[in-house]
Order: structure tokens, then sequence, then C-alpha cells
């Protein structure tokens, strides 16, 4: 039995398999979703653990790692989720597992010091800052399955994930706050990133929420 | 400067605020490499004021050594990255391959001892000697099943390996175990024929027993059988950095550290 028939074995439980062998298959499987339970919790809850079980079983036959390091393993939910007809009641699934996804990416982001004060002109943003768009109310899902958020509302919700110290977190952006953070990243000053937004634009809330949380960063 | 002759565990950050207040028994400490492969955050932080009190243990788990391709470079890049970094008192790794056609399975998969396969681990633990620049430990595996292929007994594998390339072994006693029983030899002669010498640390880690076969799960104490075979290894090469390893189903710190205890008692 070469590597080829044996990892292609792991991966198709149909293909025959002999005695010892099928512990090689568990293993690898169970690991998998425990690494898939470990990083999409919250997708989890949503669709209960038999059902993610199920899922992640799909999922890990079809995108196995790429990578050794299993931190960031499940990049590829979402964009399965969104064509996996069984969660097809659950529409706003993939834009959950996008969020859990950022909120990995943002823990295991690069640190960086911030600014003493916010500084006018040009920002630079902290290496763990993610922006997560959605026409589903993605933040006011992952707040109710905290411990006592309240129930979401049906509307469309940006969020910005923030990461202070060590532990990220998703905040609701205001209309037009994904706008002005792209801006912003893409190396617009306050001003111009502003600019086209208009005057109810609430600028000083959102520069406060980013400026508490330490988003702003030296170079 | 190697691993102290004491007892270590497998770090888990759930712990670390137990450590740095009393660690007990424990003199070093062991990370798994892949955890440490991020940018920065809490993991990092918690490994940079770790090393500064403990000697460190980097044992990775994908390198894939045993694997039929080439090693991944990239991924040797970041342990290289990762060794420069910290300067561990050790780097070890397993005789397993994990990888294959980009796939990464995050399990330690079995080869077939052979003379093809040796001559490739061999080349294999040399270009991590060579590009690490230091000497690595090899781990044996916990096995299920015996490719047919293989016409070498593991451990003669694994000393033909030390022969060959200068590395040392890590010596599982639970794979020891764990693989003595699914494969059908006896533990104790897998320890006699390890020369004492090519012996740099010993792992003791919890199974799980399911319907008779043996599965090495590190969610459980360590077996009375696998006390035994520890007491058997210290009288064949004496005391050695002693690793327990629990992953799984993670006990309270004091749990742990009565664990640690019982391998210090064991080596006095």
């Amino acid at each position: 039995m070469n590597e080829a028939s044996f990892a292609a074995a792991l991966m198709d439980p149909d293909l025959p398999a002999p005695h010892g062998f099928a512990v090689y298959r568990n293993s690898v499987t169970a690991g998998l979703i425990r690494a898939l339970q470990a990083g999409f919790p919250v997708v989890r809850q949503l669709v209960g653990d038999a059902f993610f079980t199920a899922m992640a079983t799909e999922f890990l036959r079809a995108h196995p790692p790429r990578s050794q390091m299993m931190m960031l393993y499940g990049d590829a939910l979402p964009g399965f989720l969104s064509g996996f007809p069984p969660v097809a009641p659950y529409p706003y699934l993939a834009d959950v597992a996008t969020l859990e996804q950022a909120l990995r990416e943002s823990y295991h982001a690069a640190d960086a010091v911030p600014v003493a004060k916010t500084p006018l002109g040009r920002l630079t943003l902290a290496p763990s800052l993610r922006l997560v768009r959605s026409a589903w109310p993605i933040n006011g899902i992952w707040q109710f399955h905290q411990a006592a958020g309240p129930k979401p509302v049906q509307r469309a919700e940006d969020v910005v994930i923030l990461r202070p110290e060590f532990d990220p977190k998703p905040h609701l952006l205001p209309p037009q706050g994904a706008a002005f953070l792209l801006a912003l990243q893409q190396g617009a000053s306050v001003e111009q990133a502003r600019a086209p937004l208009g005057d109810t634009f609430p600028l000083h809330p959102l520069l406060a929420l980013l400026t508490e949380n330490l988003a702003f960063v030296q170079i | 400067m190697g691993l102290p002759l004491a007892p270590g565990v497998g770090f888990k950050p759930q712990h670390f605020a137990a450590l740095m207040q009393d660690p007990g028994p424990v003199a070093w400490l062991e990370v798994h490499a892949e955890n440490y492969m991020g940018d920065g955050g809490r993991l990092q932080a918690q490994l940079r004021h770790l090393a500064d009190r403990f000697p460190i243990s980097v044992h990775g788990v994908g390198l894939s050594i045993g694997g039929e391709a080439l090693l991944d470079p990239d991924h040797l890049a970041r342990l290289k990255r990762l060794c420069d970094a910290l300067n561990p008192a050790s780097f070890s790794e397993h005789l397993a391959w994990s990888s294959h056609d980009g796939a990464y399975f995050n399990d330690l998969l079995p080869l077939a001892y052979t003379a093809t396969t040796l001559e490739r681990v061999a080349s294999h633990i040399d270009q991590v000697q060579t590009v690490l620049g230091r000497q690595m430990l090899l781990e044996n595996p916990s096995s299920y099943y015996r490719l047919p292929e293989s016409d070498l007994s593991e451990a003669e594998f694994l000393v033909e390996l030390t022969r060959r390339t200068g590395c040392l072994l890590l010596l599982d006693l639970n794979n020891v175990f764990v693989s003595s029983r699914n494969l059908g030899f006896l533990a104790d002669d897998f320890v006699a024929a390890i020369p004492p010498d090519l012996v740099g640390e010993i792992h003791l880690g919890g199974h799980l027993d399911d319907s008779g076969t043996l599965i090495d799960t590190h969610n459980a104490p360590v077996a009375d059988e696998v006390w035994a075979l520890f007491a058997a290894a210290l009288a064949h090469c004496g005391p050695r950095p002693t690793l327990i390893e629990w992953d799984n189903d993670i006990p309270d710190w004091p749990i742990l550290a009565a664990e640690t205890a019982r391998v210090a008692l064991a080596m006095q």
C-alpha cells in the first residue's frame, strides 16, 4: 500500500481498507472535525452538533487542509457553505463562518505598537483589524450566541474586528463605516475617507471606538 | 544545552498562569511547533514568557519526515524561523508522514520500513539537521497497521537512522506499548533493542482501549503498564528528560502536576 493509495483511502470510506487501517481513517476525520469545531463554534451552535459533524465530514473530504498550520484550517468553509444545499435554510451561515474565520485570523495576526493618540491625516490600521460585510445581521447573530446577547434583528450588518491586546471582538459598524475603513486601508487620510460620506456620517464615535481598541498603530 | 534530566509537560495555554506561579516538579516544557507559526498574538506572547523561565522543547507534528515527497521547504523555513527566534533546548519530530500531494492530514501516518524508505527518511533528517543547524530527536509512532512491504522492524529502522544521520531518539513509551498490543510484539523487547545512548528523551501519555485496539489518544492518565515500561526503560538507559503528554480532555493543572510528580519519583 503506497502513500497515494493510503491517502485516497483515508478520505474515501467506500474504498476497501485492511484491518487496523480504519483507526487512521477515523483519527484523521475526527482530528479535522475537532479543528473545525474549535474554529467555528457559532456555526456549530446554529446548525447543531450532529448536523455540524456531518457537514464538517463532507467539507474535510472536499477540502482537506493545504497547510500544516491548523489554526487557520477552514478558510474554504464559507465558500463551501454557499454551495452546500443542506444549509439552504440558513442563508446567513456562510457569512457567520466568514466572521468566525476573520476572528481567528485576527487572533493570530502580527502584534503592533499602538499610536499614543489618534493623529490626523494618514493612519496605519492594526494588522489584526478585519472588516466583514454582510447582507445578514452577522454581528447580532454572533452576539446572540455569546452569553446573554440580545436577539438579532433582520438587517444588513458590517463588522469591524478589533484586537486591543490579545482578544479579538466584533463591533457593529454604522452605515458607510465599512466604506470609510476600506478607504483608510487603501491609504486615504481621515479627511479623504470621510469626504464622500456626507455630514451625517458619525465620524467621531467611530474614531473613538477605533482609538479605544488600539486600532491605529505605528508604522 | 539540552533538556534537564527531569519531568516536563506538553504546554497547554489554559495552564499558563499555574505554570508561571508554581510549576511543581516541572523543569521544562514542550510546545507543538505548528501552534506557534502565526504572526503574533497571545500564544506567541505566552511562549516568550515561558521561554524566559523554562527550557523549551519544540516538537513538530507536521513535517512529514516519513513521506515520499521532498520536505515542504516553506514549512521547514517556518520551523527554522521558530527555532532561530527561540533557541530551544531541543527539537523533535516523528517517524511518520502527514502530507500527500498537497493535502495535510493532521495525523501521524505509517510508512513501510525498508531499505528504500530508510534512505529517504535519512536524507530528510539530514536536511532538517542542516537547515536548523542542530541535532534532532526522532519519535517512534503509535501504530495500528503494519504495512506489508516492511522488512525491517521499527527498532532496527530507528537505530539505523541514528547511525546514518547522527540524530537521537525520542522514545515514546506509550507509543511502544500501544503498537506492541496492536501489532503483536513485546514492548520490553523493543526498549531493549534501543541502545541506551541513543535515547535523548522519553514521552509518556495516556491511551484508550477501544475493544482491544489501543488508541494513542493522550486524553487520560498514563496506564499502569506504561509506568512499568518506564521503570524498565529507566533501568535500561538511566534517567532521561521525560514528558507527560495530555492533549485532549485536558485536566486542571493539579492533575497534570501529579502525573509529573510520579515521573520525578520514578526517576529518583
